[in-house]
């Protein structure tokens, strides 16, 4: 294709795009066939693994941390700075820091990208667990149950959906970015988005229609999974409440 | 709740200050001044305003990288002292961007590299070895499209196989081919395209016959990190960049014995129309001000902007004073 039409109209690269990612072809700059489905799923694989990796280790740390911090209702301050500070860095930046300084590959990537969905579950947690109707919980002491007893069956359902709430909110901004994981050692999608030389246009707008695919279907599998998630009860209450 | 907001916005603004106070530290570090200058000053050299050319309106362009915006603020500086009008557009992103407001009349013309202008612009896979070869091919490609080049720069700027002098001199190599049986235990780092490219690790694997334990695809801007850390073994880098001259005790390029790298000098692209309305002081200057641009040159001047972090136009300016383009 003649690079000179293409800034007549993006929109004439989706076919191309959807080509690419059915069909190889052969690269801009020659000599090996690029896209198609095999190099297209393994950077899938990979995009989803460094996604996966990260969004539990994010859960791994804020969700302990704001359950806590919301039992007790305490550390308000810190939980809401926290979750403002990390929302500020923007992520390019917390990717180069972390390449430059600590290093680069999948380790490091991937605490780079869990930084950056730390925040949203840790304030929701706090939040969701915080607000718990207080007479719920005091009913639950009033039966006899103990602080670990009222959390886990009483607090973390009650606070489902809000929890669940900031974790999808974290996974939609790790995998959406964690193409720039290509800039610090490990393949993602991010490779055909950064290498128009090689995969032309149509392989920057596969790379892009593909991170939208994954992004929609995360956010639907964590929507289904919160609504499994969510206590019986909670639900007949909120389909009163809208009735 | 007023206290409690307050907390929260100290903490906050603590914070902050803190991300700041990083980021500063991490821009100002790695500066070193044991500047050489380039060469003594040259009278034969200096550029002459010409009345002729008061008047006429050229505007540079560059793309937006070191090595371009040094360019571009060398050809602008230069046509302004042969007496031209001159504005400047030096941001101009990738060659697709360049040479589109090239096209739409947006600046007058820009520093382009022939093996990017042919690779990328006008889709050839290959690009001839030969300087001249390449720069006749291209102009002959551009005026058929109602543009031209001038004479190419002294200094090529390729992709080149880079280690640390240590582990060259551990794995007793000098050229790439001695990589021969023992590459599959070394791990590989450069640009993500470097992956599918045939003058990158395309090229390492069939012309060679090379295979790595890994390749990790990486900014440019950390391809020397990731061997001063000691996480690559080796990576592919560019022959101008500033770390090379910088640092000539400490990496060391492997010869490209079987020339799979072709190297891209750089040309001005421009359109025919502005060489007429322009006289021809216009390629004159241009031709001049870069012979001066040998390979340590260039590498000395990008040093200047990468680690010096000095201004490209005051980096510019010296390089034109000091072989005595202007005065």
């Amino acid at each position: 294709m003649n690079t000179t039409v293409i800034h007549l109209g993006f929109l004439s690269v989706f076919p191309d795009a959807i080509d690419f990612i059915l069909h190889q072809q052969p690269a801009r700059t020659g000599g090996v066939l690029v896209g198609g489905p095999d190099q297209t799923l393994h950077l899938v694989g990979q995009h989803l693994k460094v996604t996966f990796l990260a969004l539990f280790a994010a859960v791994a740390i804020a969700l302990p941390a704001g359950v806590i911090l919301g039992h007790l209702r305490r550390g308000e301050t810190v939980a809401v700075a926290i979750g403002n500070a990390g929302r500020a860095v923007p992520e390019l930046a917390l990717i180069a820091f972390v390449a430059a300084f600590i290093g680069v590959g999948l380790g490091n990537v991937t605490i780079a990208f869990a930084v950056l969905g730390i925040p949203p579950i840790l304030t929701n947690t706090y939040v969701g667990i915080s607000q718990v109707d207080r007479n719920a919980v005091e009913a639950a002491r009033g039966m006899g149950m103990n602080a670990l007893q009222i959390v886990v069956r009483v607090e973390l359902p009650l606070a489902v959906p809000t929890i669940m709430a900031g974790v999808r909110t974290a996974a939609v901004n790790i995998i959406a970015t964690v193409a720039l994981a290509s800039l610090a050692g490990v393949s993602t999608l991010g490779d055909y988005i950064l290498g128009r030389n090689v995969y032309g246009d149509e392989g920057v707008v596969a790379g892009a229609i593909l991170i939208a695919l994954l992004t929609l279907t995360l956010e639907l599998s964590l929507a289904g999974l919160q609504w499994l998630l969510t206590p019986r009860g909670l639900k007949l209450a909120r389909a009163g409440a809208a009735a | 709740m007023v206290t409690g907001h307050w907390r929260v916005r100290a903490a906050f603004a603590l914070i902050a200050a803190l991300v700041l106070a990083l980021g500063v530290a991490a821009c100002g570090g790695g500066s070193n001044d044991d500047n050489t200058g380039t060469s003594g000053g040259n009278s034969a050299n200096l550029i002459k305003s010409n009345p002729a050319n008061k008047g006429i309106q050229l505007t540079v362009g560059s793309k937006n990288f070191t090595e371009e915006y040094i360019l571009g603020n060398i050809y602008a500086q230069a046509l302004q002292a042969a007496g031209y009008d001159v504005k400047t557009n030096l941001n101009l992103g990738s060659e697709t961007i360049a040479y589109k407001a090239l096209q739409d009349g947006e600046i007058s013309g820009y520093p382009e590299y022939t093996s990017t202008l042919l690779e990328s612009i006008f889709g050839k896979t290959t690009v001839p070895a030969d300087a001249q070869q390449a720069y006749a091919q291209a102009k002959q490609e551009l005026e058929a499209k109602g543009e031209t080049a001038f004479q190419p720069t002294p200094f090529a700027d390729a992709n080149a196989f880079g280690m640390l002098k240590s582990k060259a001199n551990e794995l007793g190599v000098t050229k790439i081919s001695d990589l021969q049986g023992k590459s599959q235990d070394l791990s590989l780092y450069g640009s993500p395209e470097c992956r599918e490219r045939q003058d990158c690790l395309v090229g390492l694997e069939k012309t060679y016959g090379l295979q790595f334990a890994s390749f990790n695809p990486v900014d440019i801007g950390l391809r020397y990190t990731v061997l001063d850390k000691g996480q690559a073994d080796a990576s592919i880098v560019f022959t101008s960049d500033a770390q090379l001259s910088a640092n000539p005790d400490k990496y060391v390029l492997l010869q490209d014995d079987k020339g799979i790298f072709p190297a891209g000098n750089v040309i001005w692209v421009t359109d025919q129309s502005t060489v007429q309305k322009a006289g021809p002081d216009y390629q004159a200057t241009i031709e001049k001000v870069q012979k001066g641009l040998t390979l340590p040159v260039m590498q000395e001047l990008n040093a200047r902007v990468d680690i010096d972090k000095q201004d490209p136009a005051a980096v510019a300016t010296e390089y034109l004073k000091e072989d005595g383009y202007i005065q």
